[in-house]
């Protein structure tokens, strides 16, 4: 076999990019990992039976998380069920009703925007709107910040399943004679709902873990209360709050609440994936 | 274009939707096939434009009760497109419109106060891949239904039962009708959606290349039925298949560039065509 110099070449680029390509997904993934490990590391040690029974205690005294765990469940509960509905409305609209249209064009472009905007400035923005007008920080102001947030992200997912229905269906329940609205909520509906059902988990996956908003808005409280106009604690600040403390025991609290958090995301995004996949294969 | 103008009370001029066949007016066997055979639409100086481009030039054309007319052409001559004119299915897309007359049972159906509802539970339609909804067996035929009729859990089995008996499917579905209607077979599925349109008892059943995606068995099972239901419907099938349509038709109409270049019984546009570019066409020699 002779020399060539050109095939030496190549291979040498090949091998390089490769290599280069590797090492940096090694490295990405490995950071990845590293937190992981960390929060469960961390977390899973903190993790104790009080966690869910007893209120943030002071610091040099036991407590648990009980108050900021089903706080962060009615704030986010709440801000999904504002949100949802009016995301898979809008993306409806979008996808269904008006394609292509100025006004589609308009919605998704500030869909987009809203999408990728960092989240204070919309807790900056419910601040400005809820709660200063009314003189206190509320569960409610809270929720609209989430809910705001979780708008786009269930919009973009509706409009991009909805797209993945054939055309056919539509033609064909248009042929029964069926009204556009009946065809999309017994058809176009159906035939995804799988994958509207992961656009909300996917939100809801989203905004559970928001804190910066929350910071203006439900800010915390040290006990609990399901009251809705007054201050409720969740997660995100109370990890925010404890991580900072000088205190051990509110440190070791900060890494069980980022445990549970992280552990409530992942289930959250794996059940999305599972139901995805279900919804691609339907749909072909 | 917006077809929620849908309402029940207008359908109560109407006779039931679906009438059981022994229940329909007595038609005695030979009255299937009489000698002047009424004349159920007729399509006279029809345009149709996608747009900017004229797909449809002047077509006359008249579709008879109780016969298959079937309208063959090469691709692109737009005989799918004149299909989509009879039920006004085109009104979907925006930038597509008819212009002429379809005069169903004299009535213009291009005029815009028609109701579209009511238009499409008169004028059934059939695409080439079968559409099975999202839904159960049963629930593929009762959403149509359910559009016009409120019917008790009883009356709505009926129906459904007669829907897929006269498409030739109950049989192999009634064991399973909460099944989904994907679980079926592609032969299966386009009975499905035959019955699904019979259950509106329809007048006019559009069929657009309603075999071409199907094996053959599934295509003569389909032929067969197409066979069974001239006796209830003016039947119009668009299909690529020279011999398709000299089986199962009556009447032929031959496509070609938008115009409609020949009509005739089947017979006599298969054996002694008119037309130089009809010959041509069913001999092979363009297409």
């Amino acid at each position: 076999m002779t020399a060539d110099p050109m095939r030496f070449g190549r291979r040498f680029t090949n091998l390089v990019t490769m290599g280069a390509s590797a090492i940096v997904t090694v490295l990405g993934v490995a950071v990845l990992l590293a937190i992981l490990a960390a929060v469960v590391g961390y977390g899973f040690e903190a993790l104790s039976p009080r966690l869910l029974t007893d209120m943030t205690p002071p610091p040099g005294s036991n407590g648990g998380l009980l108050n900021a765990v089903v706080g962060s469940l009615i704030i986010t509960g709440l801000g999904i069920a504002v949100g949802a509905p009016i995301g898979i409305l809008a993306g409806t609209f979008l996808a269904e009703f008006s394609p292509g249209s100025w006004l589609t064009e308009t919605t998704r472009f500030i869909s987009d925007i809203l999408l990728s905007a960092p989240s204070i400035l919309i807790g900056l923005f419910v601040f400005e709107v809820a709660v200063v007008p009314v003189g206190h920080f509320s569960a409610w102001a809270g929720a609209l910040t989430l809910a705001i947030i979780a708008i786009p992200v269930v919009l973009r997912t509706t409009e991009d399943m909805l797209r993945l229905v054939p055309n056919d269906l539509r033609e064909a329940a248009a042929a029964l004679g069926a009204p556009q609205w009946k065809s999309v909520v017994h058809v176009s509906y159906r035939a995804v709902r799988a994958g509207l059902v992961t656009g909300v988990l996917l939100a809801f996956a989203r905004i559970s873990g928001e804190t910066a908003p929350l910071l203006f808005t439900a800010l915390n409280n040290q006990f609990w209360s399901s009251d809705l106009n007054g201050p409720m604690a969740n997660l995100p600040v109370v990890i925010f709050q404890f991580a900072m403390s000088p205190y051990d025991d509110w440190q070791r609290l900060a890494w069980a609440g980022a445990f549970l958090i992280t552990a409530a995301i992942l289930g959250l995004s794996i059940l999305a994936r599972v139901l995805f996949s279900t919804t691609k294969e339907k749909s072909r | 274009m917006t077809p929620d103008n849908i309402g029940m009370t207008e359908f109560t001029d109407r006779p039931p939707l679906f009438v059981p066949d022994m229940a329909r007016p007595a038609t005695p066997p030979d009255a299937t096939v009489p000698d002047a055979p009424a004349v159920k639409v007729r399509i006279r100086g029809l345009d149709f434009y996608y747009g900017g481009l004229r797909a449809l030039k002047s077509v006359d054309m008249a579709i008879h009760d109780h016969r298959v007319t079937a309208i063959i052409g090469p691709s692109g001559c737009g005989k799918s497109t004149l299909l989509r004119a009879l039920n006004r299915i085109y009104e979907l897309y925006p930038d597509q419109r008819a212009e002429g007359e379809i005069l169903l049972d004299g009535r213009n159906i291009l005029s815009p106060n028609v109701s579209l509802s009511r238009l499409r539970s008169q004028v059934g339609m059939v695409f080439q891949k079968p559409t099975p909804f999202p839904m159960s067996i049963y629930d593929n035929i009762a959403f149509g239904v359910k559009l016009y009729r409120r019917l008790t859990k009883i009356d709505l089995n009926e129906v459904v039962e007669a829907a897929l008996t006269k498409a030739a499917l109950w049989d192999e579905v009634k064991d399973k009708l909460q099944a989904s209607g994907f679980s079926l077979s592609g032969g299966q599925q386009q009975r499905l959606c035959i019955a699904r349109a019979i259950a509106l008892n329809p007048e006019v059943m559009l069929l657009d290349e309603p075999a071409s995606a199907l094996d053959p068995g599934s295509t003569e099972k389909i032929e067969q039925l197409i066979d069974e239901l001239r006796a209830d419907y003016a039947i119009v099938i668009v299909t690529h298949n020279l011999q398709q349509a000299a089986r199962v038709s009556d009447y032929t109409a031959l496509m070609y560039l938008g115009e409609l270049i020949e009509f005739g019984d089947t017979t006599t546009i298969f054996t002694s065509p008119k037309e130089r570019r009809t010959e041509d066409y069913i001999t092979g020699k363009y297409g």
